[in-house]
């Protein structure tokens, strides 16, 4: 077939594993909104003695990349502890898969992100969290490290796209180095307010373009 | 190895025509030449006739004269020539105001940017949620600085056929030009420029079973530069005086004559039987839950179904209805070059899940009956598939 998609990922799209809902989950997560494109639901069963993850299943309202991914990092997950569970990254789910094709980079890291939100979730229920802390330059640029370039199949911040950030008073700028009209402009755009928007302390997410 | 394949992708490029690829033949073997003047060899002069030919044949099909009609190398071109040249007309003299609808096709719509750049202004005229133009608004958005209003006779996507006639009568009653792109309803769709107020129409052969590479741009009483009283508009490359000054380069004369013979081969009957399986289709598919349908229910193209599934993706339907062997495009922003949800789902006010979800299937010459119930049933069973492992819709 002369699909741009590994074997591997074509046999998890085919036929993904741990598609479904747990009941009385001990964390869920949603990422993505049917507003913005792909969504992802993870949810968890975490073993309270280990910290192990005994169960963990998902759903996927998105393309076939974003199914394949949901489904590699349920079986990546599953009986790790929750601190083995958070270092899984989106490099390591799609060497799983036997790669993926850069433009398809974004659909997956929702997965991904999922992933860590349910975690995220689990320890936030069960007062594993530490400290608010407030966003800073840092706090930004590691969140766009998450924000895929389209052309590359690697991040923002990687790739140096990232030519300013800007942290004041609630509000958060970012200035990409990429022309207004670029084909992948309006689509960056969006993934970086998604990415920045809901840290608790920020206001507005400012984006602008070099040209 | 496609020998299988059910295509409902026509929309996006046809299966040539083995008829057409005859008539093409000798223009590459035998009457090779460029077409000579007539006192040229002869050669030259028998491809000349042939260009002649198949330039009178397509015009024809319009209700034009030969020379209304000039050959491109498909709709882009002739899009962008119309959209450019007349802005290059007229921009100086007469205004920089231009008049589009947002669903328009990439050609229209990034020639309507690109003039924005240059300091043009551009007005998007409304469009209902089925996709039609709102007259009313289009009225009142002409200007005295208004030099053209490009708005599309059939869109790409939705298949939502616009009233031309409508239209045109508006930009002529305020001394506009209007130009439409039928690249997707011409010939089909009958279109007669000696009764619609029409200045300049993009066609193109590759939607009706002709040769990819070649299209056309109708140009009421030809391009000014060559005829007084002509469509002012513009060349904006420069070569050789071919195409009545408007468009230089060596005709591409078996893509000419191939679309010429594409033209012809469509008759009236065979546009009545996609029409009639384009409703067996819509209705099939619309029996399927939390279906809707995109584009005008009527004023529609003979061959253009499109329908938004809820809850699931139109790549991942897409991939796995290519596995069963069939070819559909969707509107999903994961299908997109750009990443982008579809302009044209958007721009009917629909939200991102509504093209997310959408699929269109376009039918032409080689789609069978039994094929719409095939495709009915694989799409049935995939959305169910898909659903079952959505988050969304399981109430």
């Amino acid at each position: 077939m002369p699909l741009p998609y590994s074997e591997i990922v074509m046999e998890h799209f085919r036929h993904p594993r741990n598609v479904g809902q747990i009941e009385n989950a001990d964390a869920k997560s949603v990422e993505g909104s049917p507003a913005c494109g792909d969504m992802v639901a993870v949810y968890l069963k975490v073993d309270p003695e280990s910290q192990r993850i005994a169960d963990i299943k998902f759903e996927s309202y998105g393309c076939a990349s974003n199914i394949a991914t949901g489904s590699i990092i349920t079986e990546l997950a599953k009986g790790k502890t929750l601190e083995e569970a958070k270092s899984i990254t989106w490099k390591r789910a799609a060497d799983a898969l036997g790669g993926l094709p850069p433009i398809k980079t974004h659909c997956s890291v929702l997965a991904v992100d999922g992933l860590r939100a349910a975690i995220q979730n689990y320890e936030e229920r069960h007062g594993l969290v530490k400290e608010r802390v407030p966003t800073t330059v840092a706090v930004v640029r590691k969140r766009l490290k998450r924000v895929m370039n389209p052309m590359a199949g690697l991040d923002l911040v990687r790739t140096k796209l990232v030519e300013e950030i800007e942290v004041a008073e609630g509000k958060v700028r970012v200035v990409i180095d990429l022309p207004a009209d670029h084909q992948f402009a309006a689509n960056i755009h969006e993934e970086i307010t998604e990415k920045i928007e809901p840290l608790w302390d920020v206001e507005q997410v400012v984006v602008e373009f070099t040209e | 190895m496609f020998e299988n394949v059910v295509y409902f992708d026509n929309g996006a490029a046809t299966r040539l025509d083995e008829r057409v690829l005859e008539a093409m033949k000798p223009y590459f073997f035998d009457l090779y030449a460029v077409a000579t003047s007539q006192f040229g060899y002869s050669l030259g002069v028998d491809a000349r006739d042939a260009l002649d030919d198949a330039r009178a044949q397509i015009a024809a099909a319009l209700g034009a004269s030969p020379e209304e009609f000039v050959f491109t190398s498909g709709s882009t071109e002739s899009s962008n020539l119309a959209l450019k040249g007349v802005a290059l007309a007229l921009g100086e003299e007469k205004g920089r105001h231009i008049i589009t609808s947002p669903i328009e096709d990439f050609p229209v719509l990034y020639s309507a940017r690109a003039l924005e750049k240059q300091g043009f202004r551009v007005t998007d005229v409304r469009v209902d949620d089925t996709g039609r133009v709102d007259l009313d608004h289009l009225r009142e958005s002409i200007t005295p600085g208004t030099i053209l209003v490009s708005i599309q006779a059939a869109n790409q996507e939705i298949g939502t056929l616009q009233d031309v006639t409508a239209i045109g009568t508006i930009c002529r009653e305020k001394g506009v030009l209007f130009h439409t792109d039928a690249t997707h309803s011409f010939p089909r769709v009958p279109l007669d420029v000696r009764e619609v107020p029409v200045d300049l129409v993009t066609i193109s052969a590759h939607t009706i079973h002709g040769p990819k590479g070649i299209g056309g741009l109708y140009v009421r009483e030809g391009p000014a530069l060559s005829k007084a009283g002509g469509t002012p508009i513009r060349k904006w490359m420069d070569g050789g005086f071919q195409e009545f000054g408007l468009r230089p380069g060596v005709e591409n004369i078996p893509g000419a004559v191939g679309f010429a013979r594409a033209v012809e081969l469509i008759t009236p009957e065979e546009t009545a039987r996609l029409q009639g399986m384009r409703d067996r289709l819509i209705e099939r598919l619309l029996e399927i839950p939390h279906t809707r349908l995109n584009g005008h229910p009527v004023q529609r193209l003979p061959q253009n179904g499109n329908v938004s599934f809820r809850f699931v993706e139109g790549e991942a339907l897409l991939l796995h209805l290519d596995m069963r062997g069939f070819a559909v495009s969707t509107g999903s922003a994961c299908f997109s070059r750009s990443l982008e949800a579809s302009h044209v789902m958007l721009g009917i006010g629909g939200d991102h899940e509504r093209a997310h979800g959408s699929v269109r299937f376009t039918l032409g010459r080689f789609n069978e009956e039994e094929d719409v119930g095939a495709v009915v049933e694989a799409v049935a069973d995939v959305v169910a598939e898909l659903r079952r492992i959505s988050p969304l819709g399981k109430e």
